[in-house]
């Protein structure tokens, strides 16, 4: 009965649309990179690049949007880093996003320590303000639940028709899904493999870097150390999961979103019982749980992970 | 036009050369950031090397240091030789931690030549199973080791949060998450008085070289190898891939568990949620470094120690913030990684554009 009321709250989904935006920012970024044959494990650490970069802009005066390029340049140039090593150069996708991830990651920690050397509490923005829109957030459940969340939650759900448009209505899309299957094909079409892999992947880690930029400037007001805490693990995951389709990334990010919120009310109803870390577990857990279920049917890029070189047949 | 040709043998020059250059580039590189947050430059190189070198307290703190990372250092590199993608080290560390203050703070007692095997083997066998789980998952289940083992860092953290919250807390600790500690007799003992360096090296140095002669000498090193350089001419020669991942599943958390129990039971003495500043995750760039040589991750783990412990040291002295040594050691694995690629290919600069 109380687990029926739980749901039925618009004040639950508010939250889980909240959890599940930077999700569904950071499945977008790795299914984008997944999609043309690159897995970015840098995503970690892009995240907290962007979480970083953006805040900071914002922080310097350059206003919300401006910090929102920011994040989205600054992951953009470690996802850069990741293609080149992986997509000219075919070094291992694996250690390549390892490296990028602690790259990202220590720049990021190193360049917040050197602007701001001594402070005792993190300085605070002014983040995104919920919507108001006229009519439509005053709509009984769903304006509460939707229409009054952030410009960026809005950004993050037009994200997901477009990423879906593109991949499956336009050229581009088509052969950004075959690189990712059968590279020579598209190069027999005269077309670029590493022009399309290193832009798939540079796209895809700006927008890692938005779900990043998310924390700092929409769900909170300041950048902590290890506020990404896994995150980025889980969108690959998810990633997983959604069998690398847009549509099916945001029900993924919705559900995950929908449980953590649910965990984090079930905490108070009979947290008394159980230790807190049972249900900071349970993102985790979910996630390896979701990648479980998926596995055995799961239809991986072929061409993922399989470097390619110019000239090959 | 720039055209990649592959070397045939690339020569001992280029093979050890290439690490060696990979670190000095990743040091110097660091003078770009030192610069931009203003600290003079040579002043902070001369402090990270009398940080690390400058008297036998700092080296001992450095092989202190270098300890955990050898050994975290031949987890990744036999991991990585079968092409087992461990990212989990660090929560076989925990765990491998935990296991050692579990029979090691008192429940049981002995002489000390019993109690040090005791420990080590309790560590060494739940840091095993914590990636003989993922293993099973991948060979039975496909399911991909990479998220299920960085996944569980996160979990076993947690979960070492919560022991240390309840049945493992020390009652003495005045309300600080941490365990009872380490008996005496449990308790690697130091290799110099009055300094931290304790036999956990010795026990990382012999580790490297019996995986070592392992790898090179055995049937079961060369079967690694077979899996790690092409799974499916290995098992149609009648090698038992599973059987190998599981093998070699069962060396590398080992390896990282018995990391645990020597931050435990050598340096820290008790279990707390800080035992490990990302040893797990360092251990990567060592292996890799070290070209996923056992004998190789000495060295590199003596230089990404020299590292964080130079630049904490210099960073407590000048005020620069000691993710400079992150950020080096992040630097190192990029470099290492592309001057890789360059021993195996000859690199060409072509005036005419390509013809086709």
């Amino acid at each position: 009965m109380e687990i029926i009321d739980i749901l039925l709250a618009a004040s639950f989904w508010e939250a889980a649309i909240r959890i599940a935006t930077p999700l569904i920012f950071g499945v977008l970024g790795a299914l984008i990179c997944e999609r043309a044959g690159v897995l970015n494990l840098g995503i970690e650490g892009i995240f907290t690049a962007g979480a970083m970069a953006g805040w900071m802009a914002v922080w310097l005066g350059a206003g919300l949007w401006g910090g929102v390029l920011v994040a989205a340049l600054a992951g953009g140039f470690f996802g850069l880093i990741h293609a080149i090593l992986t997509v000219p150069l075919g070094l291992s996708q694996h250690v390549s996003g390892i490296g990028v991830t602690l790259l990202a990651t220590s720049l990021s920690y190193f360049t917040y320590r050197t602007a701001l050397p001594d402070v005792s509490s993190p300085p605070r923005i002014e983040p995104f303000r919920p919507l108001d829109i006229p009519f439509l957030s005053d709509l009984p459940f769903i304006g509460q639940a939707l229409f009054s969340q952030t410009a960026m939650t809005m950004l993050a759900l037009v994200l997901v028709f477009v990423t879906g448009w593109v991949l499956y209505r336009t050229p581009l899309g088509l052969a950004i899904r075959a690189v990712g299957d059968n590279p020579s094909s598209v190069e027999a079409q005269g077309l670029s493999v590493y022009g399309l892999r290193i832009g798939a992947v540079v796209v895809g880690s700006s927008l890692m870097a938005l779900g990043g930029a998310f924390l700092t400037m929409s769900a909170f007001d300041a950048f902590f150390f290890g506020m990404i805490n896994g995150r980025g693990w889980v969108c690959i995951a998810l990633t997983v999961f959604a069998s690398w389709r847009p549509g099916k990334a945001l029900i993924g990010a919705l559900l995950f979103g929908a449980f953590d919120a649910f965990q984090v009310r079930l905490q108070t109803e009979v947290g008394a019982f159980l230790p807190s870390q049972v249900f900071l577990m349970m993102p985790y857990i979910l996630s390896i749980i979701a990648l479980i279920v998926v596995a055995r049917k799961a239809d991986y890029p072929k061409a993922l992970l399989v470097p390619w070189f110019k000239g090959q047949r | 036009m720039i055209r990649f040709e592959p070397r045939s043998n690339p020569g001992p020059l280029l093979v050890y050369g290439v690490p060696v250059l990979a670190a000095t580039i990743a040091i110097l590189l660091a003078a770009i950031p030192l610069a931009l947050a203003g600290a003079p430059i040579v002043e902070a190189y001369g402090l990270m090397i009398s940080g690390a070198f400058g008297s036998v307290f700092s080296t001992s703190e450095m092989l202190t240091r270098a300890t955990p990372l050898i050994l975290t250092g031949l987890a990744a590199a036999i991991a990585f030789r079968a092409k087992l993608w461990n990212i989990g080290a660090e929560g076989q560390l925990y765990m491998g931690a935990m296991a050692a203050v579990a029979v090691g703070s008192g429940v049981i007692d002995g002489p000390s030549w019993v109690m040090i095997p005791v420990v080590i083997i309790a560590g060494m066998a739940v840091g095993a199973l914590m990636l003989i789980g993922p293993t099973l998952l991948k060979t039975r289940l496909g399911v991909d080791e990479v998220v299920t083992t960085l996944l569980l860092n996160f979990i076993v953290l947690l979960f070492v949060q919560m022991m240390l919250e309840g049945a493992l807390k020390d009652p003495m600790s005045m309300g600080w998450p941490q365990s009872e500690p380490i008996i005496d007799s449990a308790a690697f003992p130091a290799l110099l008085e009055r300094m931290r360096v304790h036999i956990g090296l010795l026990i990382a140095l012999v580790s490297a070289v019996a995986l070592a002669i392992f790898v090179k000498r055995t049937v079961w090193g060369f079967e690694i190898r077979a899996v790690g350089e092409n799974a499916a001419a290995a098992r149609f020669s009648g090698i038992s891939v599973t059987k190998t991942m599981i093998l070699v599943a069962a060396l590398s958390g080992g390896l990282a568990g018995l990391a645990g129990v020597s931050e435990v039971a050598g340096t820290r003495g008790y279990l707390a949620t800080d035992l490990s500043p990302g040893y797990g995750y360092a251990g990567i760039v060592v292996a890799m470094l070290a070209r996923l040589s056992p004998i190789g991750v000495i060295a590199s783990a003596l230089f990404v120690a020299s590292v964080f412990v130079g630049a904490d040291s210099m960073s407590r002295a000048i005020g620069v913030s000691s993710y400079l040594a992150d950020l080096i050691v992040a630097m190192a694995l990029l470099c290492v990684l592309i001057g890789g690629f360059l021993t195996r290919f000859r690199v060409h600069f072509d005036r005419k554009s390509a013809q086709g």
